[in-house]
This record gives structure tokens, sequence and C-alpha cells, in this order.
């Protein structure tokens, strides 16, 4: 009896019932998967669910309004930043819905880390399209899957602003959109949404509930004192929505760089501010009625 | 060429399939095993000797075969398996002891493969979908094992500087799932049950145990220096795996989650160690497309590798554990492989 002859089936050792082994094809290709739910979290079938629910919202409500649509780009990344308002957010489904219907293509709105660790609404954002913004997951939507992704520059300081600071766009951080979209070697599509602010406004804010809350501001909203504070948080005022997409600005650097040049970012991200500002204010001259436009 | 391979944690499931995995390939002489137990699957030439949790023998071993390559599997990644303590022994003083004895003066090791955990990322709310190989992890460790093998893997680091002339692999696996391995999340599928932290559905990643075990050979053989993940396509919601698997959901609440999984812990109704709570949050995604660049090809996507479990786990449930068990015998192991009575075919 030689050691060297004994047949050990390395696969699964000693096994008295042998399984099938898959063929070599099968094992490539078989991918049994059950929900349509994707990397990014999102799943279509949800995805259809709340485009169903809100479209009325949309239509009727915010009644919203598009200019320079042409400015987007059919296909290929692209970073789309706009000013953020309301204190549960309302511009972010209107830009994001609005985009899809007219344009038909997905938008992937990148949101605060906060929303992914709240129980059930972090799951459900995610379902139906938001990604955590971080810089990798931004990159790989822009540079390798050539995706429309959202972000709003602002922050939770644009949400988080009382109505007496409406329509002031705060810092756009450190800039860290526009090297992104360097990175990604992507056009900035600049969208200046008018509406928001009156939709939910901020009257008062409790800094000692937030900070108890671990919550970035804790609102008292106009809704709440006329719906009550359980309604005031679900209904949003009808004001109307108007959005202008301004024209994309391309940064002539080259892509996939280590680094880029802070003072650059900084110049670019002001310049792109500056230009979003004017075009807000431009929009607010021409505003005859905030619930008619 | 002819080979001399060490390989690390003999004894443990990933130590015994890569030996019989070299045993296969005839351009490796000579593959000895070192373990604190003995190997719990048959092997055919590899030779076993015992060591102690921190490998202080390891040095000697290493100068008196002259292995020309190290495979160091024995890195504990399940913190349920032992005490914090031992784990630490093993994993940080173990590696220390090992890259002591591979970088001594005149030493015979040209290469060096070292199989540590995607669990060095972390699970947080902060991650990205997808962590590249250079990604750091998002918040500091707070698990025992996590620390172990951040560890682990800075000295490595230090020792591929100061040592150009060896090619240091590091693997880092996902959540593995197959056959046979057992794991904390092996354990509740099989047993029907998955804890859910309510209001999460986690996006996870798996690699399936044949994949770890080629993924190990491949760079062995191919001498790919570098980090590399190692992960199935695809990432699959965890109520899907249960789904799959054919397991009940059982509910964790969101909030003071540790409290209640403290007496479940305890009470070995299931085993949920913290660094598995966090993955039930938030999940963890990692790229694998780099080592699929080096050229090595995955049998099972994610989700295929958590049906193949599951069709295992059925199995098992029907007909019981299929596999006769194995014991080492020293005298019956050193007969074959000694015994001038036995016949050896040449390789």
């Amino acid at each position: 009896m030689a050691a060297g002859n004994r047949v050990v089936d390395v696969r699964r050792p000693g096994a008295l019932i042998p399984l099938p082994l898959p063929s070599a094809e099968d094992r490539r290709l078989r991918d049994p998967r059950r929900s349509d739910v994707d990397e990014w979290g999102r799943s279509e079938h949800m995805r259809s669910l709340a485009r169903t629910l809100y479209g009325p919202l949309y239509r009727n409500w915010f009644r919203a309004e598009w200019e320079g649509l042409e400015n987007i780009p059919r296909e290929g990344g692209a970073l789309l930043v706009a000013n953020h308002a309301a204190a549960i957010p309302s511009d972010a489904p209107v830009i994001m819905h609005g985009i899809e219907e007219e344009l038909g293509r997905p938008v992937y709105g990148l949101a605060d880390y906060i929303f992914k660790a709240m129980p059930v609404v972090g799951t459900l954002w995610s379902r139906v399209g938001g990604v955590p913004a971080h810089p990798e997951n931004a990159y790989r939507l822009l540079r390798e899957q050539g995706e429309l992704v959202l972000v709003f520059p602002e922050g939770s300081k644009g949400p988080g602003k009382t109505y007496a600071e409406r329509y002031r766009l705060s810092r756009f951080g450190r800039g860290g959109f526009v090297e992104i979209a360097m990175r990604a070697g992507v056009p900035v599509v600049p969208i200046a949404v008018v509406g928001a602010e009156e939709s939910m406004p901020i009257l008062l804010k409790s800094n000692a509930l937030a900070k108890l809350m671990n919550i970035p501001y804790f609102p008292i909203t106009a809704n709440m004192l006329l719906f009550g504070p359980l309604l005031g948080t679900l209904v949003y005022l009808p004001a109307k929505f108007k959005l202008r997409v301004l024209d994309p600005v391309l940064f002539d650097v080259p892509p996939n760089q280590e680094r880029y040049s802070k003072s650059r970012i900084m110049d670019e991200a002001e310049s792109i501010r500056v230009s979003l500002q004017e075009t807000l204010y431009e929009m607010l001259r021409t505003r005859r009625s905030v619930w008619f436009g | 060429m002819s080979r001399r391979v060490l390989v690390t944690g003999l004894g443990t499931f990933w130590g015994g399939r890569m030996a019989q995995a070299l045993e296969r390939d005839p351009d490796i002489d000579i593959i000895v095993g070192l373990d604190t137990t003995e190997p719990t699957i048959p092997l055919e030439r590899t030779e076993y000797v015992r060591a102690d949790q921190s490998y202080s023998i390891l040095a000697r071993i290493v100068k008196a075969t002259q292995v020309d390559t190290i495979v160091h599997t024995f890195l504990v990644v399940d913190s349920t398996r032992m005490s914090g303590r031992s784990l630490h022994e093993i994993n940080v003083i173990g590696t220390m002891n090992l890259l002591a004895a591979a970088s001594a003066a005149d030493t015979s090791v040209r290469q060096l493969v070292v199989k540590s955990s995607s669990l060095v990322y972390g699970s947080s709310y902060l991650d990205p979908v997808w962590f590249r190989e250079e990604v750091g992890r998002s918040r500091p460790p707070r698990t025992r094992v996590e620390r172990s093998l951040l560890e682990v893997e800075g000295y490595l680091r230090d020792f591929a500087d100061d040592n150009p002339h060896v090619v240091v692999t590091l693997l880092r696996f996902a959540n593995v799932l197959g056959t046979d391995i057992v794991t904390p999340i092996s354990t509740w599928l099989d047993r029907g049950l998955a804890p859910a932290i309510l209001g999460f559905d986690p996006l996870l990643q798996f690699v399936e145990e044949d994949d770890v075990v080629r993924a190990l050979e491949f760079v062995a053989t191919n001498q790919v220096p570098g980090t590399y993940n190692v992960a199935g396509d695809g990432r699959l919601p965890w109520s899907e795996v249960a789904a799959i698997s054919g397991a009940r959901t059982v509910p964790l609440p969101p909030v003071l989650t540790g409290l209640v999984a403290g007496p479940i812990n305890r009470f070995g109704i299931l085993d949920l160690p913290p660094e598995v709570l966090d993955l039930l949050r938030y999940g963890r995604g990692v790229d694998n497309r780099r080592l699929k660049e080096a050229g090595f090809d995955y049998r099972y996507t994610s989700a295929g590798a958590v049906e193949n479990f599951a069709r295992a786990s059925r199995l098992r449930h029907t007909v019981g554990d299929s596999r006769p068990g194995y014991r080492y015998e020293r005298d019956v192991e050193a007969f074959f492989r000694h015994s001038p009575a036995v016949t050896r075919t040449p390789q």
C-alpha cells in the first residue's frame, strides 16, 4: 500500500456522498439572486413604487418647472450640484424625480452618512437611490459607471438655516465636490432651486435638543405650528418649485491625479457658488408669488 | 523549480486545506505544517510539527528546513473561537515571531503569504460601498480581533519594506461560506436562524471556501506581491441571504443591541460577537478587481457562495455529517512518511 496512491478528494475530504460539481460554465455565471437590490442598495421595484407615489406630489403639489435641462448630459457621468433647503429637504426628491422623468436617466443622490445610521430610514433611502457621500462612491459612480450624481455642497448647513437666511448659500465645504469631479474627469452642472426654502421653513432651532439627539439641527418649522408636531414633519407647504440648470463647468485638468491644487479647488468651488447665488437672486427677482411662481 | 513550503495553522480549517492543495503540486518538494493542534484532515506528505501558540520554535524550523515560502494561514478572525488573550498571542505575537524568523540573517525565505480578513476595514455608517485595498477603515477599531489584525498588517508592511527580496502577499478575505467551514454566520444559518437588527438590511459580501483555498494557492504559486481583497462578485441584502438559506429572521432591537446580544451570547443561544453585530447593521463590501486583474478567476459570486452553503447545509440536515472522522495518529503518519517498508511512488 503506497501512500502516494491513495486517492483523496481534495475538494471535499472523505465525502461519502459526493455533491455534483457545477460545470465550468455554470460556476462562472451562476448568480442565484432573489431580490433586485443592486450593489448600491437600490431596488428598481422600490424605485418604481416610490416614483408612483411621489409623481402626484411632484406634479400637483410642487408643480416643478425646469429650465435649461439641455445642460444635463444625456450620457456619461456628471456631478449635479444644487442649493439645499427645507428642514427635511424637499429639493433632493424633486431634482432626482424630475431628471428621471424628463431625461429618463437615473440620478444617484449623495447624502449625509447620518441617514445610513438610522433604522428603516437608512434602508428605505438606499433602496430608492441614496448613496452615502463618500469620495470612493462618487468616483465609482461618475468615472466607472458614468452616472449622474447629485450632491449638495452646503451639506447640512443648507437645510439647517432659518427662514430669515433663505436663499443665502452657505460655504461650499472645502470644495470636495470639485476635487471629485476633477478626479473623475466629469463636468459639474449647477442647478438653482427656488421653492424648497418655503416648503418647510425653519423658524427656530434648538442646539441643545440637536446635541441631545445627536442630529445636525433640531428645527421648529412653520409646518409644525400649522399642522402640529407630528403631521408637521410630514406635510410640506405647497411652494411652487422652479429649477434652472446652469451651464456645465468643465475643469481643464487631467483625471485620476493623486492630488489637485487646493487653491484651484477652492477658487472653482467659490465661482460655482457665486454663479448659483446670482442665479438664485435673478430667479427671485422675477418671482411674483411663493405659491404660484 | 522545486520549492519548500511552510504552512502555519495546519490544524485549522485553512491550514489543512492549503496543505492538501499544495500536496497536489508536483513542483512543491517539501511541505512543513506547524500548529498547536494536530491536523484534522488526512494529509499525504505534509510534515506536521507541533508548536506553542506564539510560534517561538519557528526560527529553528525555518533554519532547519530551509523553506523558501511561508503561508501564514494561522490568523484567527473568528473571535468566538477563543479568549481575547489567546487571540492576541496567536495573531500578534505569533506573526511577530514568524516575521522575525523570516527576516533573520541568511534566511532562505523568499515568499510570504498571509491570510488576513476584510475585518480590517471594519463596518460603519461612514464606509464606502466598496473598499479598495488602499482605503483605510472609517472608524478606529473597537474589537480585539480587528485591532490584532490591524497590528499584524502593520508589522507585515514594515517587514515588506525592510525585506525587498521577499515577495509579500497579503490577502483580505470577505466573510466565508462554504460546504465545510464553520463561522458564526454559518452556524446561525445552519440552525435556520438569521439574527437581524430591526430596520437594517445591510448588503453583505461572501467568498466561497474553495475560492479561498484557490486564491491562497494562486498567490503562493504565481508570486504576486501586494495586498488583495478576496471576495465574490456582488453584494446581497442579509434578508436575501436568509431567504436563500431558508433561515428565519430573529429581530434584535436597533438600540441597546449589545445589551440584548449579551445574554444571547452568554447562554450560548447564538454567537453574536461585536464585529458581526456591526456587520448586521452596516454591511461591508470590498473591491475584488485587483486580484482578478492579477489573473485569478472566481468560481462563485457572493450569492453563489450562499447558495452553495445552503445546499450543503440541507444535505447535512438530511443525512448528518457525511464525512468520516479523522484522527491524527503520530505513529501511523510517521510510518507512511518515513518507513523504508512503504514504497513511495515518485512525484
